[in-house]
């Protein structure tokens, strides 16, 4: 079968062909990129935090009319409450384990500064995160340890919300400690917070730890992070909790209510919506850090459905119509002895024709489109992967809509050659 | 002659029923999907108080001085921060240069309820001088806000807002009661009409996300009341040096920056010498580096802070997308349609029917097609408003509505789009050589 007689017939429809033409190439362009967005931030809101994130929830609170932390007493005061309510937490049936602790990966309350190697030095090596609470936080979050020791009780210090005291030692992620000592010889180094001395020590090294926040401004250190063995003693404070195997949400309810009946002048809000809230299981604080990223990632997936749906439709109708337009000529066709498969074959070659060029196009705008997105919203390169498997997708999708068309054009009766229309 | 197009565009319409459905339910996706992500677009990039816009003005000053790396909410490593820090807020209200002015900052303290049994429970509110009320006209339902005298004496008193009137004192006029905050009692002053500007214009940085807040803030305090009852600021904080000094004290006199601001200019000569004033006040508090200083008016300070979200832009091009594929789309279905018809225009134009009367017949079959799909498409969009609180952030979702105005444009542009669709089909239609297909018959 030859081309030939397919040109001459497209000839004849340049308009339609044209049209069609380019909304293939504008679908190609935009599920691609739609596809792309989609795909990063399902790798986004999957990234892990690198805590053991199962039977694990925080518990914030406010204490009111709490002594004001501007004393050194009164700071002892704070810690002292504080400390209590670790233990009530510890106590409960359902609670494995507790630790206080001011944030929490993705919470969003985020303390960070920055590191500095010297303490003459101008700017910062790295900037990172802080995570003040009690020594067993690599325990009780389930970070793993990949290098030095951990924390003992010895190491244990508090400080005051607002006072300047500097740990002896801390931990930090494996991203904090390649970014500070690329030689990979981070423990026993000494690193300067915000400009404070003395340094720190680096006593161990987590594989694995995120920052509260997954704020684009804080992207450049979405891994960089310090876990300081201090209790941070202010009217305010938050336990992480890891509740025994299955028994999440009974620990969740026991906990506000213990706490409650030790000392009744706080706030814990345990209904309403999450922003109201103030005891979340981890489930809850990944779900809403990510939100954006999710409903962006479906708003997209919905986009291209219709997209594929009306261009696969659009098709259908388009090929409908020109079937009947000829079905005189394919009368004709198969009275002279063109068999029912010829037919099909040949509005099958039309449209691959068709979507051809189409996908040509389409290639080219949706890398074009590609390159204005990352210029306009800092978005990243597109793999040309995404831009094959859509050209694939679509020539799929002309084959497949085109081909009920052409079963109807096929089987039309040479008869109709000697119909008038 | 409008009746008789109409009757022969639906007898058309009729006789095709699978393309005429094609091209609605087309036509109306299209439509449904770029109006609701155009709702949403809206919402976030309205102007918040457009009757005053440009006559408020938030100064920066750099206190920190070049070199010093910025990392946090809306900051960039260009220009001063975009918070102040204590001293120079207060240096800022001392000289009280402006019309209006305040500083303010998030806080977010604790009322114990009257009712015994109950939890005490958390609020959200912001410290603010007296003048806050006036310069960003807001709406009071009872009493006022206070004097500049209160602010001098940190009196005890406080604003409510109409929800939280509700919720504590069961509605009413509640102006004389007095309420348990952090502890101590405060009188209320003033109880807000509903004042929940989105986004939180006045303290953009303060408020999480992008500056839009679900929830309107509840207590409003003098600032140096506040002050004085060592108040946190629950919002950003950012400090490039730890304090020197312990306790609140200490954070007070630290060059950490915390506090919002904002100022009332009337004209453009008043917002120069603001300026002037600014780039002296730089020199005289922070002499050891050249004055670097800044005043946006509202609309560039939004644009600054990044109000809308970059999500929005991009799900508000790619439905703008969807749109233009759907009108090829339909363009070639129609223009197949049209020259189908060839013949019958041709007897038409045979018998004496003008270009212009085909034109007029096509397009209004391609208009009727557009007002049926702008009729599904407006019921898509209402679902699509009503769905876009499950996928976009409840605090922006809350904003997109479906009113009057967006009820109108969505008819509009699905009438409009789908003749602009039709135009080219129509002209082909109405080149149609009459003899030629008389012949060919």
């Amino acid at each position: 079968m030859t081309l030939h007689p397919i040109l001459a017939a497209l000839k004849k429809h340049k308009a339609g062909v044209i049209l069609i033409t380019l909304q293939i190439a504008l679908t190609l362009a935009i599920v691609c990129n739609a596809v792309f967005i989609i795909s990063q931030r399902v790798d986004r809101i999957h990234r892990p935090t690198g805590l053991d994130e199962a039977n694990l929830f925080q518990v914030n609170q406010l204490w009111v009319n709490a002594p004001t932390g501007n004393d050194q007493a009164s700071i002892d005061k704070l810690d002292a409450m504080q400390r209590a309510d670790v233990e009530i937490l510890r106590q409960l049936p359902d609670v494995e384990s507790a630790v206080a602790i001011n944030s929490l990966p993705l919470s969003g309350n985020n303390w960070s500064g920055g590191i500095r190697l010297k303490p003459d030095q101008k700017t910062s090596t790295a900037h990172a995160s802080f995570y003040f609470g009690g020594w067993q936080m690599v325990h009780v979050l389930g970070l793993q340890l990949i290098a030095g020791r951990d924390f003992t009780a010895t190491d244990q210090r508090h400080r005051g919300f607002r006072e300047k005291t500097v740990p002896p030692v801390v931990i930090v992620s494996k991203a904090l400690a390649d970014a500070l000592f690329p030689n990979g010889d981070a423990v026993g180094k000494s690193i300067y917070m915000n400009n404070d001395v003395p340094p720190s020590t680096i006593i161990g090294v987590v594989a694995r730890m995120q920052t509260p926040t997954i704020a684009s401004w804080a992207k450049d250190f979405a891994f960089n992070t310090i876990l300081i063995p201090a209790r941070m003693d202010a009217n305010f404070s938050g336990y992480a909790v890891r509740a025994k195997p299955g028994r999440l949400e009974a620990a969740m309810r026991e906990a506000p209510r213990a706490l409650f009946a030790a000392n009744p002048m706080r706030v814990i809000e345990t209904s309403g919506d999450y922003e109201d809230r103030t005891v979340h299981s981890f489930a809850e604080i990944r779900a809403y850090a990510y939100r954006a990223d999710r409903g962006m990632a479906i708003l997209m997936g919905v986009i291209c459905v219709i997209l594929l749906c009306v261009t696969g439709a659009g098709i259908v109708g388009l090929t409908s119509f020109w079937v009947g337009q000829r079905r005189k000529q394919i009368g004709i066709r198969r009275a002279l002895g063109a068999t029912q498969r010829d037919i099909l074959r040949y509005f099958q070659t039309e449209n691959l024709l068709i979507a051809g060029a189409g996908v040509v196009l389409g290639a080219i705008l949706a890398v074009g489109l590609n390159l204005w997105l990352m210029k306009q919203f800092a978005m990243d390169r597109m793999s040309l992967a995404y831009v094959l498997v859509g050209i694939l997708v679509l020539l799929l999708l002309g084959q497949g809509a085109v081909f009920a068309p052409a079963r109807r054009a096929s089987k039309v009766s040479p008869v109709e050659a000697t119909r008038s229309v | 002659m409008f009746a008789y197009y109409l009757d022969l565009a639906l007898r058309s319409l009729k006789r095709n029923p699978a393309l005429t459905a094609l091209m609605i339910l087309t036509i109306g996706f299209g439509v449904a999907a770029s109006m609701t992500t155009w709702s949403v677009f809206r919402a976030v990039s309205g102007d918040p108080i457009p009757w005053k816009s440009s006559k408020l003005y938030v100064p920066q000053v750099d206190m920190w001085g070049p070199g010093a790396k910025r990392t946090g909410p809306g900051s960039s490593d260009e220009g001063p921060p975009d918070q102040l820090d204590y001293p120079d807020a207060i240096a800022l209200m001392r000289d009280h240069r402006a019309k209006l002015q305040s500083a303010m900052y998030q806080i977010s303290p604790s009322v114990v309820p009257q009712q015994p049994g109950k939890h005490p429970l958390n609020v959200g509110g912001e410290a603010v001088y007296s003048e806050f009320f006036p310069m960003l006209d807001v709406p009071f339902k009872y009493g006022s806000g206070w004097s500049a005298d209160a602010d001098a004496s940190r009196a005890q008193v406080v604003v409510i807002s109409d929800v939280f009137n509700r919720k504590i004192f069961g509605g009413g006029d509640s102006v004389g009661k007095t309420m348990n905050i952090d502890g101590h009692d405060y009188r209320v002053v003033g109880v807000l009409d509903h004042f929940n500007p989105q986004p939180r214009f006045y303290d953009i940085i303060n408020t999480g996300g992008n500056g839009f807040a679900a929830e309107a803030q509840d207590v409003f305090l003098p600032f140096q009341t506040a002050i004085a009852a060592e108040m946190a600021a629950n919002g950003n904080t950012s400090c490039y040096k730890s304090p020197e000094q312990p306790g609140f004290a200490g954070f007070l006199q630290s060059s950490c920056i915390w506090i919002s601001y904002m100022v009332q200019l009337d004209s453009a000569a008043d917002a120069q010498r603001f300026r002037e004033y600014l780039e002296g006040f730089a020199r005289q508090h922070h002499p050891d580096w050249a004055p670097s200083v800044n005043l946006l008016d509202l609309p560039h300070w939004l644009e600054h802070e990044h109000v809308v979200p970059p999500d929005t832009k991009i799900s508000l091009y790619v439905a703008l997308g969807l749109l233009l594929v759907c009108l090829v789309n339909v363009a070639g279905l129609l223009l197949a349609k049209f020259m189908r018809r060839a013949s019958e225009i041709g007897v038409r134009r045979a018998l004496g029917a003008s270009r212009r009367e085909i034109y007029t017949q096509f397009l209004i079959e391609a208009g009727m097609v557009g007002l049926a799909g702008g009729a599904l498409g407006l019921v898509l969009t209402g679902i699509g408003i009503s769905g876009v609180g499950w996928v976009l952030p409840r605090d922006i979702a809350a904003l997109a509505r479906l009113d009057w105005s967006l009820l109108l444009t969505t008819l509009i542009v699905a009438i409009v789009a789908t003749m602009l669709a039709g135009l080219y089909p129509t002209m082909r239609a109405a080149a149609v050589q009459p003899a030629w297909q008389l012949k060919s018959n």
